[in-house]
């Protein structure tokens, strides 16, 4: 079988991508989407590491991350539909009026 | 050509297309692309899920991921517009070189650990893997979703009652008269 460091490199890199995005980019949707990929990438470090331990607990808590990032995604998109029903613009730059 | 090479293949297989994937997400001009990229990770996700023992796992997140939340996801893009060119003008550039130099030196280091041979990726790892105790049918994991952690998942329902609540309330915003 496939050495488990293989899939935490992988989700390492697939959790470092996502965190790039986050930095990189500034429309919102796709700063959502790498929010996404980050999930993903720590679901997978979950799987990986309960099957290493032979513990089934890390299966269950990626249903509790797969919850919660449901519950994100609604509420996230329902943000920025908001936004952009005022504002017409889905870039993160443009939102500062709370600048001091 | 025996087990360890298939999932030699398939992992790789899935691998290059969840990292292409990514790429794509971070690096598509078109929001639509990302999404598109998005989902080829979520698949990839759930592949490696169920050669490492987690069927539920990866049916679940096919339905929710790639069903819904990618549906959602697309159905926003449509309403929002995909042809507003997004821009690149650095508002921080002093403070972005600055965070890009320090991401660098950490990547580099957890590379170098990781390189070095003497890394344990998991420390607590069992020398040798259970196939029973850890394949993930729907009954293995149903059992400590429903007596250990009853009461995590009594709060997931008040969570996602909550958050579909907010959705609504969020959706009815209506624009004051100025």
């Amino acid at each position: 079988m496939v050495p488990v460091g293989w899939y935490m490199a992988l989700a390492a890199a697939l959790f470092l991508i996502g965190a790039l995005g986050m930095l990189l980019r500034r429309n919102a949707l796709v700063m959502f989407m790498c929010i996404e990929l980050m999930l993903n990438a720590v679901n997978l470090t979950l799987i990986s590491a309960g099957r290493a331990m032979n513990d089934l607990n890390g299966q269950v808590a990626v249903f509790f991350i797969l919850v919660v990032a449901a519950a994100e995604v609604v509420v996230g998109l329902a943000i920025i539909v908001a936004i952009f029903r005022r504002r017409a613009t889905a870039s993160v730059d443009e939102l500062s009026e709370l600048r001091g | 050509m025996g087990k360890r090479m298939v999932e030699t293949v398939i992992f790789v297989v899935a691998a290059v297309a969840a990292l292409a994937g990514a790429v794509t997400v971070v690096l598509a001009r078109n929001p639509i692309y990302s999404a598109v990229g998005l989902l080829g990770t979520l698949f990839s996700v759930a592949t490696l899920s169920v050669v490492q023992l987690a069927p539920l796992v990866a049916a679940v997140q096919v339905i929710v991921y790639a069903g819904a939340v990618m549906t959602l996801f697309l159905f926003v893009i449509m309403l929002i517009g995909v042809d507003k060119e997004e821009t690149r003008v650095e508002p921080l550039p002093r403070q972005r070189m600055w965070v890009g130099i320090l991401a660098g030196a950490v990547i580099l280091f957890a590379a170098g650990a990781a390189l070095s041979g003497e890394f344990v990726w998991v420390p607590a790892a069992a020398t040798a893997i259970d196939q029973d105790a850890t394949n993930g049918t729907i009954q293995a994991v149903a059992e400590p979703l429903f007596t250990d952690w009853v009461l995590a998942f009594e709060a997931t329902a008040l969570l996602l009652t909550i958050a579909a609540a907010g959705a609504v309330v969020l959706a009815q915003f209506k624009r004051k008269r100025a």
